[in-house]
């Protein structure tokens, strides 16, 4: 219950923050909305010696409708993505994953830029920035760079930023035609798997969460879906997985439900 | 039931509570909410594995640390007594000793090991993960399948083998019931760990003054006086010197219906710096070192004619105890053991409790404690009868039902009053009819859905106990009565001391509306005291199903005490024979002249004045009345379930719930109401989201709430509650329990539900998605 | 190293000296006696410490208070006007929407905002606006009554 101490920072602008994480070197963590880190913390499985909380950056929050495509402040907390009409409309995939994830709390408090940081191969952000094939941008002391999503998830709890960038923005494009369906045990459970599925008249392009240490694209499914056959496509969407197998679901019932929610993301992101 | 006029807020009334203010406005006080002077914190330093020689514990790392106290081990604080059990069933069992804090060796992860004393919470836990304990690991045994097999290494040294107990209990003719049976229907049922996860954890604040050598012990508990008396033994001091309170109890559900080794260490910590000292626990230590629940294997074999008449019963039970014996862990089987034949008359039996134990927290009471185990493993084996005979799982039970009572069952309990085919009716009548049901379950499977639908028809031994009972048959050290105070103030007011302890039942409220019914003081001129060992006559505390139809009885019984003496005064005031006089509504009014009255209020005024008393009668309105109950009480009902499983992926999700409940009388039916509300959804937690797992090195997996899963709103349906009323004998009130009957009742309800939509002869507890599924892919359903 | 952070509590501005890792619910419950707010665990599941920070729910165990200062926050004890009950407490007592009392104010924080944001929910709605307040006693049942009821009658 109870974090080990730490030193707080809080800078005002992100050079600062960049500035601060060099300084601090290995032991600093970035803060965000903290719903992430501060049960880890508690739990005394995570222990930074320094807390650089980016909280106090106004310019990181917000949605912004750059015509083909969102540009998203890395604080955007997922109560504002899930409440957004706006990603309702042109990105339900998104709004649909951000108004799934914990509860209503949680989705208060917990924001984009810290869940893609995070890379909780349970967390469905990951899967969806794949799908929608996004990028990201990462500030850091050396300067500002776009990371596609492709390159962004590197494993369990891993991605490429470097220990002094900060995830300061994400864009997605408009992509109407999109959902997400999570399966969990209980409501505000973590998924045990989801699947992202944007579809774009023949084509699709799909993304599964919990299959793996990071998310997976499924492109055997991708291949045979092309011109709108959901149901090969998700014959195909567990092609090449090598999910993990524990309580909540053996790898053979991860594979089943990979094909099941497949079929279930591309027939509502078709019909929506 | 004593003729009484019902008035505003008397018994049958749903009074709203008139505890609820405080909790509404966040002005309860819980163990956490107080603040003593020089008050430290306590942290706990706990076991790693699950059995270990403890070699060596350093302490000067966190003894340096600015604002630490003090370091305790095993070997600083002194016991007069390991930590307690008050359960022997046969007289026979050996109790392994525990002190409080590790003497050398640990048996379960999670066990105390050394204490930390600091000025606050945070710097008690950084010192708490700065001591440093040297392990050497033993072999740890974990599962009662390795328990018990051959050359299985010991939890307890001092025992032959790992088996602490066997029950058994066997009728003359069951195997020539079973040689002349058509058909003898077997099964092997687990009923898996569980943790009670009451939304407060434990807690305990000890305050051991110096100077007077008084022990004043806090506890979140659902048990003080049982406290109080523990804390005299084990700390070595007079029971005189100690006090015990529960403040507002966050829910118990048995967690707290214990006493535990912390809150013996936080008084002999408190005593060894001289200083009040305060634990809370954590919720992921609550998850290590508070007991469990359930863990218990059924092997179950019914011996039937074809026409579903019961013959016999073999039931072969399995209890894991877990590494030592908390207060009732025996008890707790034995349980099982009595209500095996459930609500059947099954003349004849074989029953056996093989207990166990292993490396892992000990098991003791939760919600039902023993009883869902015994109903959970019957239930499910009428099932499987219905199916091999080809009957309904309605008819089978119709057809063994007792059809008198008092009915003695083949293990000996006089169960008190009941029809059980009442309850079954309603729920019939409640239900959809198998027509409409099949077609629902047509249009159900059009959309992926397979619809299925369940019951239990259950029933239970509860308002603990008979204390002759108590000692000759149970073998508990407590007796089972219960005591109430009903004091008259002199203005009118009434004031009710209690040995319950609530901690959600509404006591408050209820006595209150007891003491309306039988003196007519107003519901809200009523104050209801418990759970403070120094104002209380002595209690045995909330559990089991007891309050009202032992405690509730006491109330009522000090309040007719009350009564009779106000009509003696009363009489005197009135001049006129005490057999002339009505009393209805708190107004003595003499027979053919009823303007020749007085109120109770005008009475209990004159008692405190004292002038002019009748012959022999002393001052004062002020009654305390110990109550033994004649027997224990048996409510029954029948449980019916609708689910929709998700053929594709094996989710369930429960579509409707109906609960026929028959508690007897009923003194509110709002909070009878909500506790089968909180049972059924507690039950559902079982059947559907909660295990509690150990890995194979004895590390619990499930140690928090991310993995625990208890159920939100989200994740249960609307309970539907109705009643049937059949008064118990047993005592004057004619009531019977109900706290626990929905936990009992549910799983099997739920369980039969999710068999008959995927079409399996049974599934293991919970049943998580992937479970269902692999069933729906190995059952062809439908 | 402790540093003060100041912010305002059911309106009245409150200062106090707390470590960095000191989480809000600490600050309110030992630095400000307001007990009302309560801990049921410590994996941000149970939501009995639910307060209102800038006027959203969220979880005090999961707030550190110096990620508080500067903003206001609500808890139990700041709801009622002039003693009377809020109308979500008066539907909680009239619905009989508590037994131990021990999640109730983290439960009625969190439904108020609920019946703001949804103002005339479904069950449904009312359910799955619950899923992170835990309860072991009531079954939700009459929880969800309450809260359906408030829904209602609010002004």
């Amino acid at each position: 219950m109870i974090p080990r101490e730490f030193a707080y920072e809080r800078p005002e602008s992100v050079a600062d923050a960049a500035g601060l994480l060099r300084s601090h070197g290995d032991g600093a963590r970035v803060l965000a909305g903290g719903h992430s880190l501060l049960p880890m913390m508690k739990l005394r499985l995570a222990a930074p010696e320094t807390l650089v909380d980016i909280g106090g950056i106004s310019s990181l929050r917000g949605i912004t409708d750059a015509g083909s495509y969102f540009e998203i402040g890395a604080l955007t907390r997922h109560a504002d993505l899930a409440g957004s009409d706006l990603l309702g409309l042109a990105c339900p995939v998104l709004a649909s994953a951000a108004a799934g994830i914990g509860d209503p709390q949680v989705r208060n408090r917990g924001t984009i830029g810290g869940s893609l940081a995070q890379a909780d191969p349970h967390g469905d952000l990951p899967a969806v920035l794949v799908a929608l094939d996004g990028e990201v941008t990462a500030e850091g002391p050396d300067g500002t760079r776009t990371i596609p999503a492709r390159d962004l998830f590197r494993g369990f709890l891993t991605t490429s930023l470097a220990a002094d960038e900060i995830l300061t923005a994400v864009r997605v494009p408009k992509a109407p035609h999109s959902t997400y369906v999570k399966f969990n045990r209980r409501a505000q459970d973590w998924a045990i798997a989801g699947v992202a599925a944007v579809v774009d008249g023949d084509s699709a392009r799909i993304a599964l969460t919990g299959v793996g240490a990071a998310p997976v694209r499924a492109e055997a499914a991708e291949r045979a879906f092309w011109g709108g056959n959901a149901a090969e496509a998700a014959a195909r969407a567990a092609d090449g997985l090598d999910p993990p197998s524990d309580a909540a679901g053996s790898a053979d019932y991860r594979r089943h439900l990979a094909r099941v929610l497949t079929l279930r993301a591309l027939e509502e992101a078709i019909g929506g | 039931m004593a003729a009484t006029v019902e008035q505003g807020k008397g018994i049958g009334v749903a009074a709203l509570r008139k505890e609820d203010r405080k909790f509404l406005t966040g002005r309860g006080r819980y163990v956490d909410d107080l603040k003593l002077p020089g008050m430290l914190h306590m942290a706990i330093v706990r076991s790693q594995f699950p059995h270990a020689a403890i070699t060596g514990i350093e302490t000067s790392a966190a003894m340096a640390m600015p604002g630490v106290t003090a370091v305790l081990t095993g070997d600083d604080l002194e016991f007069a007594a390991g930590v307690p059990c008050a359960s022997n069933p046969t007289g026979q069992m050996v109790h392994p000793t525990r002190p409080p804090l590790a003497k050398g060796r640990v048996r379960h992860v999670g066990e105390p090991i050394a204490v930390v004393i600091a000025a606050d919470r945070y710097t008690a836990r950084d010192a708490a993960d700065a001591v440093e304990v040297g392990y050497a690991e033993l072999p740890a045994v974990l599962g009662v399948e390795a328990a018990l097999a051959d050359g299985a290494p010991r939890v307890h040294e001092e025992l032959d083998s790992n088996v602490g107990l066997v029950l058994a209990h066997r009728t003359d003719g069951v195997d020539e019931a079973f040689a002349r049976a058509d058909v003898v229907c077997e099964a092997t049922i687990r009923n898996q760990r569980l943790i009670h996860v009451p939304i407060e954890t434990r807690g305990v604040v000890a305050d051991w003054n110096p100077a007077s050598d008084e022990l004043v012990v806090t506890s979140s508990t659902q048990v003080p006086h049982f406290l109080r008396t523990f804390l005299a033994i084990v700390c070595g001091v007079s029971e005189a010197k100690v006090r015990a309170i529960a403040p507002d109890v966050g829910g118990g559900f048995g967690a707290k219906l214990n006493a535990y080794a912390e809150e013996f260490i936080a008084a002999a910590a408190s005593r060894k710096v001289g200083a009040p000292v305060k634990w809370i626990e954590e919720r992921s230590e609550a998850m290590l070192a508070t007991c469990h629940g359930r863990a218990q294997i059924a092997h179950m074999s019914l011996a039937a004619t074809k026409d579903g008449k019961v013959l016999g019963m073999r039931a072969h039970y399995v209890q894991d105890y877990g590494s030592y014996l908390q207060m009732l862990t025996p008890l707790i089987s034995q349980l099982t053991f009595l209500m095996s034949p459930g609500a059947y008359a099954i003349p004849e039996v074989d029953v056996k409790v093989t207990n166990v134990y292993t490396n892992t927290v000990p098991t003791d009471a939760l919600r039902g404690a023993g009883r869902p185990e015994a109903t959970h493993a019957i239930e499910r084996s009428m099932d499987m009868l219905a199916g091999e005979l080809g009957m309904s799982r309605t008819e089978i039970r119709r057809r063994n039902f007792p059809s008198e009572f008092p009915f003695t069952s083949a293990i000996g309990l006089q169960y008190d009053s009941g029809d059980y085919g009442k309850t079954l009716d309603r729920l019939l009548e409640l239900s959809d009819d198998r027509e409409t049901f099949a077609r629902r379950r047509e249009e159900a499977a059009a959309r992926g859905k397979l619809l299925g639908r369940g019951l239990s028809t259950w029933v239970e031994v509860c308002g603990f106990v008979p204390s002759d009972v108590a000692r000759n048959a149970l073998g508990l050290t407590p007796g089972g009565w219960e005591s109430s105070t009903v004091r008259m103030h002199p203005t009118g007011k009434a004031t009710v001391i209690t040995g319950t302890s609530p901690h959600g039942q509404g006591h408050a409220t209820s006595w209150s509306q007891i003491v309306e019914t039988e003196l007519g003081v107003p519901f809200d001129d009523v104050e209801v005291i418990h759970g403070d060992t120094a104002f209380a006559p002595y209690g045995l505390g909330t559990y089991g199903s007891r309050s009202l139809a032992v405690g509730g009885t006491a109330v009522h019984l000090a309040a007719t005490k009350v009564r009779d003496k106000a009509r003696l005064v009363a009489a005197q005031m009135l001049e006129a024979s005490p057999d002339d006089l009505d009393f209805s509504g708190g107004v003595f009014a003499v027979k053919g002249s009823p303007d020749k009255r007085t109120t109770i209020q005008e009475v209990a005024f004159r008692a405190w004045q004292a002038f002019g008393m009748p012959e022999g009668v002393t001052p004062g309105l002020d009654e305390t009345v110990f109550f033994d109950p004649p027997n224990c009480v048996f409510p029954f009902g029948a449980h019916g379930c609708e689910v929709e499983v998700d053929r594709d992926t094996g989710k369930v999700e429960i579509t409707s719930y109906i609960a026929v409940d028959d508690c007897g009388n009923v003194v509110n039916p709002m909070i009878v109401d909500g506790q089968v509300h909180g049972g059924v959804v507690h039950g559902i937690g079982q059947a559907l989201y909660e295990e509690a797992e150990y890995d194979s090195g004895g590390q619990l997996v499930t140690g928090t709430l991310v993995d625990y899963l208890i159920p939100s709103a989200a994740d249960v349906p609307h309970i539907e509650t109705h009643r049937t009323v059949t008064p118990s004998p047993t005592n004057p009130l004619g009531v019977k329990g109900i706290g626990e009957a929905g936990t009992i009742a549910s799983t099997p309800a739920v369980v039969s539900a999710v068999c008959d939509a995927v079409g399996a002869r049974d599934l293991d507890m919970p049943l998580q998605p992937m479970k269902v599924w692999d069933a729906i892919q190995k059952g062809g359903a439908r | 190293m402790k540093s003060a952070v100041t912010m305002t509590v059911n309106g009245a501005p409150r200062t106090a000296e707390v470590e960095p890792r000191t989480l809000l619910v600490h600050l309110l419950r030992e630095h400000l006696n307001l007990t009302g707010t309560h801990v049921g665990c410590d994996t941000s599941n149970c939501g009995a410490c639910t307060v209102w920070l800038d006027d959203e729910a969220v979880k005090a165990c999961t707030v550190l208070a110096v990620q508080a200062h500067g903003h206001e926050v609500t808890t139990i004890e700041g709801i009622a006007a002039n003693g009377d009950l809020h109308p979500m407490q008066r539907a909680f007592h009239e619905h009989h929407g508590l037994q131990c009392g021990y999640c109730t104010p983290g439960m009625i924080m969190t439904a108020i905002k609920l019946v703001e944001a949804v103002p005339a929910p479904s069950d449904e709605e009312i359910r799955r606006g619950l899923e992170g307040n835990l309860c072991r006693c009531t079954g939700y049942e009459n929880i969800v009554a309450a809260v359906r009821a408030a829904s209602e009658v609010r002004v």
